[in-house]
C-alpha cells in the first residue's frame, strides 16, 4: 500500500495532491511548448521538423484518442492501429473514389470513418467489460488490417496494397510539396484538437467518462449512462486516432499501407499513454516524445562511445534491449508515468517556495 | 412546516417486496412508507437486508415480488437511471466516490444528469458549454460550502480521511436538489465528534432544505435522536415499525436487536 504515507494526516495529503486547476490560464510550460512549435521552422532543421517534431505530435495525438478511451473512460485498447488505418484508409478512399481532393474535408472524412467504426467496435463494451472489451479492440486490429489488405477496392486496385493521396487542394496552400506547409498543417490540427480535447475532459463529459472508469455502480445510481458514455468515448478516440492516422500516412510517411498500422503501431501508442499518463493531455507528448527520441538517443550514444567496433545488426538489437530495460525501469520508479512525476516535481518545488 | 400527523403525505410505499438471492432470501415480503420531507430509519442487524432494501430503490437490484410506489406512480422494478432523474440521491455504504478525482470534480459528477449541452458544443468551447459548465461549479461550491468541504475542494479524495469522503459522498447526493437521499450507514467508522457534525449536516438537509432521508445507522442513540420514524428488520423480515419511541420499547425489537441488557 503505497499511499498510506500520504493518508496518516491531511497536511501531507494537502501537499501531495494538491492538483492544479489549469482550466483557467494555460500554464507557462504549454504556452512556451506552442510557441517553441509554431516558430520551430525559423531554426531548427529540415531533420527535425519532418523526422521528429511532426511524428512526435501526430503520435501525441493518436495518444489522446487513445486515453480517451483508456486512460479516462477506463476501457483498455490494444486496437489503436486500426482506428488510425481506418481514418487514412478512409481519408484515401474519399479522395480516390470519392474526388473529395479537398484536404480538410477529406481528413474530417477519414476521421469519421474511424469514428464509426469506433462506435460498432464500442457497441459490446455495453454489455462486457475490462479483458473482454481488450479482446473485441484486438478483433478490430486484425479485421481491419485483413479489410484492407485483401479488398484490393480499398487501395484503389493498386499493383501493391499502399496508399498514396492524390494532388490535394487547401486554399491557395502548397500542400503536397511544401514541407513547411505541411508542419504548419501538422501543427496547427493536433494543437488545435489537444485545446478541444481538453475542453471535452473538463466538460461533464470527461468526469462522466473518469466517473464510470472510478465506480461504475455509483455512476449509474447518480444518474450516468455509462454504456452511452462507454460509446461516445470509443467513438470520439476512434476520431482522433483516426486523424493521427490520417496525418501519419500522408503527412509524414507520404505513402503507407496497413503495415504502418499493424499491432506494433498499436502496442506504441499504448507504451506512449502507459508512459506519459493514463488521464493527462501533456503525457501524450512527453510519452511520444520520449518513444520517439530515446531510439535515436541510445543510437547516438552507442555509436559514439563503441561506435565501428560493433556491427549495425548488434547496435539495433542492443538499441531494444536498453529501450525495453529502460522502460522497465521507468514504470517500476513511477507507475503513473511522467505525468505524475512532473505533478510531483512541481508540488516539491512549490513547497520549496512556500 | 405545520403539515401535522392528520393528512399524511407518503412519499415513498414499498409493498411486500421480496428479494432472493439464488435460494437465500434476503428480503421476505417486506413493506414500509416513508413520509415526505421525514427521517426514516432502517435498522437491524448486519445480513437483515437494509442496503438490499436501498439497492431495490435505486435498481441496482430487482426484487422478485412486490411493488414500489413513488410520488404516487407504482413500479414492480426501478431502473438506476430513471430512479436518479426522479430526485433519488444515494450515499454509499463504501462511499463509492470517484477516487481519482477531486472532491470538486465527484460533487460535479452529481450534477452530469443534468446536462443539456453536447460534446461538440464543449469541444468547440462555445458560450452556452461554458455557461452550464460555470453553473455547475457554482452549483458544486454551494454544496462544497455547505458541507464545510472548502479546504478540500481541489483535492484528489482516494487519499482524503474516511470522514472527509462521507461527506463529499454527501455532497454529491445533495448538489443535485434531490428529493430523498438514501443514506447508507452515513456515521460508520466515525468517532464521537463526527458523528455529531454529520447529524447535524443530515438535520439540515432534512430542515432546512426539505430532503426526505432513508437512513441506515447502526448507532442506537444516533438512530433515536434523528429519526421521525423507525423500521426493524430482521433476516428480511419487518419486525416493528412505529415512532422511535415505540419502537425502543418493543418487547421483540429489545430481545431480537438490541439484545439483553447487561
Amino acid at each position: 500500500m503505497k499511499t498510506n504515507a500520504g493518508q496518516m494526516t491531511v497536511e501531507t495529503s494537502l501537499q501531495i495532491n494538491a492538483k492544479p486547476q489549469t482550466r483557467k490560464l494555460p500554464s507557462a510550460s504549454t504556452i512556451a511548448f506552442v510557441i517553441l512549435v509554431l516558430t520551430a521552422p525559423l531554426f531548427a532543421s529540415h531533420y527535425w521538423l519532418m523526422a521528429i517534431i511532426t511524428p512526435v505530435m501526430i503520435l501525441s495525438l493518436a495518444g489522446i484518442g487513445l486515453n480517451i478511451k483508456t486512460g479516462y473512460a477506463g476501457m483498455v485498447s490494444v486496437g489503436a492501429g486500426a482506428f488510425m488505418a481506418v481514418g487514412a484508409y478512409g481519408m484515401f478512399n474519399f479522395a480516390a473514389h470519392g474526388g473529395i481532393t479537398n484536404f480538410p474535408l477529406a481528413l474530417l472524412l477519414g476521421g469519421i470513418s474511424a469514428a464509426i467504426a469506433g462506435y460498432l467496435f464500442g457497441l459490446p463494451s455495453s454489455r462486457i467489460k475490462g479483458f473482454y472489451v481488450m479482446v473485441t479492440t484486438l478483433a478490430a486490429q486484425f479485421f481491419v488490417e485483413w479489410l484492407f489488405t485483401k479488398n484490393a477496392y480499398f487501395y484503389n486496385y493498386g499493383s501493391v496494397p499502399t496508399i498514396t493521396l492524390p494532388p490535394m487542394t487547401l486554399f491557395d496552400l502548397d500542400i503536397n510539396g511544401n514541407n513547411t506547409i505541411r508542419y504548419y498543417v501538422v501543427v496547427i490540427i493536433v494543437l488545435l484538437m489537444t485545446l478541444a480535447a481538453k475542453n471535452i475532459i473538463h466538460s461533464h463529459v470527461g468526469r462522466n467518462w473518469m466517473a464510470i472508469r472510478d465506480m461504475n455502480t455509483a455512476a449509474g445510481v447518480i444518474g450516468i449512462d455509462s454504456a452511452r458514455y462507454k460509446r461516445l468515448a470509443f467513438t470520439i478516440g476512434s476520431f482522433y486516432l483516426g486523424i493521427a492516422g490520417a496525418l501519419w500516412a500522408f503527412l509524414f510517411l507520404g505513402t503507407a499501407s496497413t503495415l504502418s498500422f499493424d499491432i506494433n503501431r498499436s502496442f506504441q501508442v499504448l507504451f506512449i499513454i502507459i508512459i506519459g499518463g493514463l488521464s493527462s493531455i501533456r503525457g501524450n507528448f512527453i510519452g511520444a516524445a520520449f518513444i520517439l527520441l530515446l531510439p535515436i538517443l541510445i543510437d547516438y550514444m552507442v555509436k559514439a562511445t563503441l561506435g565501428s567496433a560493433l556491427n549495425p545488426g548488434f547496435l539495433s538489437n542492443m538499441n531494444k534491449v536498453i529501450f525495453g530495460s529502460l522502460i522497465i525501469i521507468l514504470l517500476i520508479k513511477e507507475p503513473e508515468g511522467f505525468d505524475k512525476m512532473l505533478r510531483n516535481l512541481t508540488g516539491y518545488i512549490k513547497r520549496r517556495k512556500s | 412546516m405545520t403539515a401535522g400527523a392528520s393528512s399524511k403525505d407518503i412519499l415513498l410505499a414499498v409493498s411486500h417486496v421480496s428479494l432472493s438471492f439464488g435460494g437465500a432470501k434476503a428480503i421476505n415480503s417486506f413493506s414500509f412508507e416513508v413520509e415526505r420531507r421525514s427521517i426514516c430509519s432502517l435498522i437491524g442487524p448486519n445480513g437483515a437486508g437494509k442496503s438490499s432494501m436501498l439497492n431495490i430503490l435505486n435498481g441496482v437490484y430487482v426484487p422478485q415480488e412486490g411493488l414500489i410506489t413513488y410520488n404516487g406512480t407504482t413500479f414492480e422494478r426501478m431502473e438506476p437511471l430513471k430512479v436518479a432523474a426522479m430526485g433519488v440521491a444515494r450515499m454509499f455504504q463504501n462511499n463509492a466516490l470517484f477516487g481519482k478525482m477531486t472532491v470538486l470534480e465527484n460533487v460535479m459528477a452529481g450534477l452530469s444528469r443534468k446536462a443539456k449541452t453536447t460534446v461538440i458544443e464543449h469541444a468547440l468551447g462555445l458560450p452556452r458549454a461554458r455557461q452550464e459548465s460555470a453553473s455547475f461549479e457554482l452549483k458544486s461550491d454551494q454544496a462544497i460550502d455547505f458541507l464545510d468541504l472548502n479546504p478540500y475542494r481541489d483535492l484528489v479524495v482516494e487519499a482524503l480521511p474516511y470522514g472527509i469522503q462521507k461527506r463529499v459522498g454527501l455532497a454529491r447526493a445533495l448538489v443535485s436538489d434531490p428529493e430523498m437521499i438514501l443514506m447508507d450507514e452515513p456515521m460508520a467508522g466515525m468517532n464521537k465528534e463526527e458523528k455529531q457534525e454529520m447529524s447535524g449536516f443530515i438535520l439540515d438537509i432534512n430542515k432546512k432544505l426539505g430532503i426526505t432521508i432513508i437512513l441506515i445507522e447502526h448507532d442506537i442513540s444516533v438512530v433515536m435522536s434523528l429519526s421521525d420514524r423507525v423500521v426493524v428488520l430482521d433476516y428480511g423480515r419487518k419486525l416493528a415499525d412505529g415512532r422511535p419511541e415505540d419502537v425502543a420499547k418493543n418487547p421483540e425489537v429489545i430481545s431480537a436487536y438490541l439484545g439483553t441488557v447487561h
